[in-house]
């Protein structure tokens, strides 16, 4: 049943908040803020209390829930939790509120609706996390899609439409091809087995044909690189993030690019183990070619938002490098990669949030000498710019180097030039430090330090960022089983079949 | 009685056919439009009775009195909308009414 | 006793803490004995800590402190590892780095950024220590990056001068680009002993590969590109003279005694492995005398006293680098120390000038400072003959001695490695002394408000004195012949193989190198206080040579050529993302044929039934053709 809560809480709190907006402005706010911060509050209590409920339910899968929706085509309101949800789960709450918080002042008309479409897009993204069901799951794909494209159609900077017109195309077209594969997977289960149904579970080890499973995969991999997004099919991404207002980029680096490499892991090898070992060495290729490609051009922008934006690019390859190498220690990479990079770049974009709202411009040019004026700001954008080249002690060195450890197994040539890549992280972060916060003070504008408001969002990203780079190991054991699956699919399908079903017949799960 | 040959029958309906189309292509007064589009209806009538004399058979004449139907139908919405083209633009030319173009 | 080693790296690491989140809001005292007292703690905990060790029997302390990651049998851990050879590195990190702390408050006392730089210095300390404390390879490199980072923060610590930031900015991608190739050789030790522990490593190494295995060069290639990158050694040698750019205490702890030693201390560790790949240490000694070489010449011909002390500070690692690669593992350690103390000495001292002279960094505006400064002076003095390995009375000469001697006999050693060792102590002390006569004596060129503070000067006083003693404890055969740092780092490294029927002639060496270095004195004296109009003269009719020379050999303008420009070119050639222009190509041509179709609806009625009459033959025709 808390499964369904967070859904349900986020849907209503959404709707609540349009409603205040009737009466009071400021309510939307804290009604989002509630929302988000209860939901946080259970997603950490099952966090503290996964051990427990892990020996309850005696599989792998901490939590489900179930109830039949359509049942002559098959489909059921079906969650379910595992380590990897969970940790997604913190992680999208925990952004959320930050998000909230960080649009607290920035935003000036249309606040109710605004926070309406922030909670919509996040209760999207928690179903994405959590359905078993792959209707389902579709059906949350384009909850995420929809809300986000307002956010920044209406909200954005300058340039707003275009940039909202971009995103709904890309991800829209590639959702479809997805939506295609979907239905497809349906009627060849259906036809191999006489069962026709959208059950995960079930339609895990399927057998197909290789052409057809190839060209299944092929339309789940649309999807999701897209979202990751991997070049060549990144360019929307820069657009949407630079346009969008603070809280729409902090959501779209954090969460949304991460349902991308949730599909791979979730959906991509553990459907079609066969199909995706085939294209391993492409898209490991294509990983290697993002993270270069990402971090060249992020050399060379000059719009700050942009940058950071480029960024993503080129860590969201490092995804890409990972999951395709198959191997538990490359996919923990991956996972920890998901946390700190949804955390460090949200950090880099709340700061030029923050930067936007005090000289209401993005272009690095006019920048310079912040330190001066700003030496907290400048402590926290050093922390993640560091955190963003890979600087030992902070949550993104244990993920990439645990990807590129794992990845040198799979393939020497790929990891040699995606280690390059941490030389040119080095390049493009220093600039992005130094062209804002370094150089000769500029006289003609004050800008005030973080206030209050402003430390309590950054100073909890950068103790999270720290933890995770000094004790990562409670996340690596939360998600390990997931992990697990993801890899052992890749080897024995039909062995673990038992395990991948959760507890139905056992005590545990949830009550339906 | 004599029989009429199919042949004439259906040469008639389609000569009233084609003068039906010339007249819809060269007019521009929405009025003979109209006329000559009930001229194409009652040719494509008179090809469905022929037929159905033919092979003595009454679904040519069922499939005539719903062409029927159809064309008073079609008259009173079009002669509605020729009543407003007329309000609206003062002329029965149809050239006028080209709004909505692309 | 033992188990505080944690509170060597922890007490810095508090202290950086400390004055990071508060430092802005407590007193300049207060910044400073927080600072100053977390360092000297560390530095009484280590001479604690290193007694026991001593005294103890024990080969080597293991201390867990938390286990880091645990995935699929990469277990790395958070562990400290005390054996001999860290006792040493953390002893001069803690004690020189105290001296320098002292030096700072007083050399930083009117900055406005006080406590930020204490906090930079301690946590560069607490870096320091856990890299060369590191039980695991990836702990190590967690310190090999912090120290990175400190040095990046400290060189563009004066921040709003943009040339501060580009060095520092050079000085973290130039060492990242060997960091780089360092990681590539964690993951292949990593792949060959599902390991990073350093004892497990180098107990099972020799086991795994035969010597000169293909896998073992590889690896000890990649683990020297790190240690070239942070020790400044030939081709990564270009980012530590604009390092200067940072405070002196700065460049004394970290450019001089400390970080840029880090690759000397790996290549020492990770000794078995480049046992192993015998073309490998070919290689370390290969660049150690090269650079020794080339950093010399640069340095003869600078006019920044500072830049003249990088250049050195380049030559002199060149020269522990040649003792790692003919396998005087000891002997490096040996004149590391040594190092340490007289080049932080210069480098504190050289700040002291450079402060009273109100950053006047070039030494030719200098001159005459000899009665001025006399405490300045005669520190100066001594760490410079320290340098220039004055004989007998000198540690630098024992250290250096030391190694001279092991490049001509140790079996890996040959003439041409020795010949360029010669020849670069005759370079050393020609320029060490080329500095201190140009600054010191001569005629006064500036005015000197007042002295050095106390402050300043014990330090200087503290570390002229190590510079003078701290090389009795290794005497030759030909003097007393002591060996206690030998001794002490025998567990750890192994003593070097000498070549057979050489021992005799090791005082004929050492006469050839005293007299080396004393005629490299007399030059200097010769040139520039018994004719100082003739370095003009043989600078202009050299003008190419000079300026190669003076350029540190060009290394800037070839990086500059054949990376830096073609990768700015190429990031702004693609500034646009060409990848979304081919997106932009498709949005128009749908554009394009969105015009096209909407032509047809012209809103005519009679083209609407034409096009539908046409339709209708064409597909009348079509359906009879058929």
């Amino acid at each position: 049943m808390i499964l369904l809560w967070f859904i349900i809480i986020l849907f209503v709190g959404g709707i609540l908040a349009w409603i205040a907006e009737y009466w009071n402005a400021s309510i939307s706010r804290w009604i989002s803020m509630l929302a988000l911060i209860i939901n946080f509050c259970l997603a950490s209590y099952l966090l503290a209390a996964q051990n427990e409920i892990a020996i309850l339910s005696e599989s792998s899968w901490l939590l489900y829930y179930r109830i039949p929706w359509i049942p002559s085509f098959g489909i059921s309101f079906y969650l379910a939790l595992d380590g990897l949800s969970l940790v997604m789960l913190i992680l999208t709450f925990f952004l959320g509120i930050l998000a909230v918080l960080t649009s607290w002042k920035e935003l000036q008309y249309k606040i109710g609706f605004f926070h309406f479409n922030l909670l919509w897009v996040l209760a999207g993204i928690t179903g994405v996390f959590l359905t078993m069901d792959l209707f389902l799951f579709y059906f949350f794909w384009e909850v995420m899609l929809i809300p986000m494209y307002l956010l920044i159609g209406i909200w954005g900077h300058e340039n707003r439409r275009y940039a909202a017109f971009k995103f709904f195309i890309f991800t829209q077209a590639s959702g479809l091809l997805m939506f295609v594969a979907i239905l497809g997977l349906y009627f060849v289960h259906g036809n191999l087995t006489g069962e026709y149904t959208f059950d995960y579970f079930k339609l895990l080890g399927t057998t197909f044909s290789p052409e057809v499973g190839r060209w299944l995969m092929l339309g789940f991999l649309a999807a999701f690189i897209v979202k990751l997004p991997v070049v060549p099919f990144h360019s929307w991404l820069p657009d949407a993030h630079a346009e969008a207002p603070t809280a729409g980029s902090v959501i779209l680096a954090g969460l949304l690019l991460k349902t991308g490499a949730y599909g791979l892991l979730r959906f991509v090898v553990p459907l079609f183990p066969d199909a995706a070992h085939e294209i391993a060495p492409w898209a490991m290729l294509l990983g290697v070619i993002g993270i270069l490609y990402g971090a060249l051009l992020a050399f060379s922008q000059t719009d700050l938002k942009r940058l950071v934006a480029y960024t993503s690019v080129s860590h969201m390859g490092f995804v890409m490098l990972g999951v395709f190498a198959f191997n538990e220690l490359a996919v923990q990479g991956v996972v920890m990669q998901m946390i700190t990079h949804g955390i460090s770049t949200g950090a880099l974009f709340i700061i030029a949030g923050f930067i936007y709202e005090r000289i209401h411009t993005r272009d690095i040019d006019q920048m310079g000498g912040f330190w001066k004026q700003m030496p907290f700001m400048g402590t926290i954008a050093l922390i993640f710019a560091m955190a963003s080249l890979g600087l030992p002690g902070l949550g993104n060195f244990v993920a990439e180097f645990l990807t590129l450890v794992g990845a040198w197994k799979a393939s020497h040539t790929l990891t040699i030039f995606a280690t390059l890549g941490l030389v040119a992280a080095t390049v493009y972060s220093l600039r992005f430090l130094q062209s804002v916060f370094n150089g000769a003070e500029m006289t003609h504008v004050t800008l005030p330090d973080l206030s209050l408001r402003e430390k309590l969002m950054v100073v909890p990203m950068v103790i999270f960022i720290v933890w995770l780079g000094l004790f990562p190991q409670p996340v690596l054991n939360t998600v390990k089983r997931s992990v697990e699956r993801v890899i052992s699919a890749q080897t024995k399908v039909d062995d673990i079949r038992e395990d991948l079903r959760p507890g139905i017949a056992q005590k545990g799960g949830e009550d339906e | 009685m004599d029989d009429v040959p199919i042949e004439s029958g259906l040469v008639l309906a389609s000569i009233l056919f084609i003068l039906g189309m010339i007249g819809v292509l060269t007019r521009r007064n929405i009025i003979f439009m109209l006329i000559s589009v009930e001229i194409m209806l009652n040719a494509a009538g008179l090809a469905f009775i022929v037929a159905g004399a033919k092979w003595a058979q009454a679904d040519g004449q069922v499939m005539f009195i719903f062409i029927l139907t159809m064309a008073a139908a079609e008259v009173s919405v079009g002669l509605a909308l020729i009543l407003q083209i007329y309000h609206q633009l003062k002329t029965l030319d149809s050239d006028a009414a080209s709004k909505m173009n692309g | 006793m033992m188990d505080l080693l944690w509170l060597v790296p922890a007490l810095p690491f508090l202290g950086a803490l400390v004055l990071i989140l508060f430092g802005t809001r407590i007193s300049r005292t207060m910044v400073a004995v927080i600072g100053v007292g977390s360092v000297g703690l560390a530095a009484l905990i280590t001479i604690l800590v290193g007694t026991t060790f001593i005294s103890s029997s024990e080969s080597s302390f293991n201390l867990l402190l938390w286990s880091w990651i645990d995935v699929a049998g990469f277990s790395p851990s958070f562990a400290l590892h005390l054996d001999p050879l860290s006792l040493i590195f953390i002893f001069v990190i803690t004690f020189v780095g105290f001296l320098i702390h002292v030096y700072s408050t007083a050399f930083m006392a009117g900055d406005e950024g006080f406590s930020r730089f204490f906090a930079y210095l301690n946590l560069f300390v607490c870096s320091m220590l856990f890299l060369v404390l590191a039980d695991n390879l990836l702990l190590l490199y967690l310190g090999w990056e912090g120290v990175g980072l400190c040095s990046f923060l400290l060189i563009g610590f004066w921040y709003e001068d943009k040339n501060n930031g580009d060095a520092a900015r050079k000085a973290f991608i130039v060492t990242r680009v060997g960091d780089t190739a360092m990681a590539i050789g964690l993951f292949m030790l990593f792949d060959a002993f599902g390991t990073l522990a350093i004892p497990e490593i180098l107990a099972q190494a020799p086991q795994v590969w035969t010597v000169g295995s293909q896998t073992a060069v590889i690896i000890a290639l990649l683990l020297l590109g790190g240690a070239v990158g942070k020790s400044a050694q030939l081709p990564l040698q270009t980012w530590l003279p604009d390092a200067m750019a940072g405070p002196s205490p700065v460049s004394a702890l970290i450019h001089a005694a400390t970080m840029v030693t880090a690759g000397v201390y790996l290549i020492a560790r990770m000794h078995v492995m480049f046992e192993l790949a015998p073309l490998a240490q070919q290689c370390v000694a290969i660049i150690g005398a090269v650079t020794l070489l080339l950093a010399g010449f640069s340095a003869l011909t600078q006019y920044d006293l500072k830049r003249v002390l990088a250049y050195s500070t380049i030559s002199q690692i060149g020269y522990m680098f040649l003792a790692l690669g003919v396998g005087a593992w000891s002997a490096a350690v040996f004149h590391f120390m040594i190092h340490a103390f007289f080049k932080a000495l210069l480098f504190l001292g050289a700040g002291a000038v450079i402060l009273l002279l109100h950053h006047e960094h070039d030494m030719f505006k200098m001159g005459g400072l000899r009665k001025k400064l006399p405490a300045v002076y005669w520190t100066f003095l001594i760490g410079a003959a320290s340098l220039a390995a004055i004989p007998f009375i000198t540690a630098g000469f024992y250290s250096k001695d030391n190694i001279l001697w092991l490049t001509f006999a140790s079996e890996k050693g040959n003439v041409w490695f020795f010949l360029a060792a010669l020849f670069g102590a005759f370079i050393t002390s020609a320029y060490t002394f080329r500095m201190v006569f140009v600054t010191f004596f001569g005629e006064a060129k500036s005015t000197v408000t007042h002295r050095a503070g106390n402050l300043m000067t014990v330090p200087l006083v503290v570390l002229a004195i190590l510079s003078l003693v701290g090389g009795f404890i290794e005497l030759p055969h030909t003097i007393g012949h002591l060996e206690l740092l030998s001794d002490l780092l025998s567990p750890v490294l192994p003593s070097v193989i000498l070549r057979p029927g050489i021992a005799s002639a090791e005082w004929a060496i050492q006469s050839i190198s005293i007299i080396l270095s004393l005629s490299g004195v007399y030059l200097a004296y010769y040139f520039y206080l018994k004719k100082p109009a003739l370095p003009g003269k043989i600078k202009s009719s050299f003008a190419g040579i000079h300026h190669i020379w003076f350029t540190g050999w060009g290394f800037d303008v070839l990086y500059q050529t054949i990376f830096i420009r073609p990768f700015v070119w190429l990031s702004t050639m693609y500034k646009g993302d060409p990848v979304d222009k081919c997106y932009t190509g498709i949005v128009l041509l749908t554009d394009f044929m969105h015009r096209v179709f909407a032509k047809t609806q012209g809103g005519i009625l009679r083209w609407y039934i034409m096009g539908l009459v046409i339709g209708a033959i064409f597909i009348l025709t079509l359906g009879l053709l058929l």
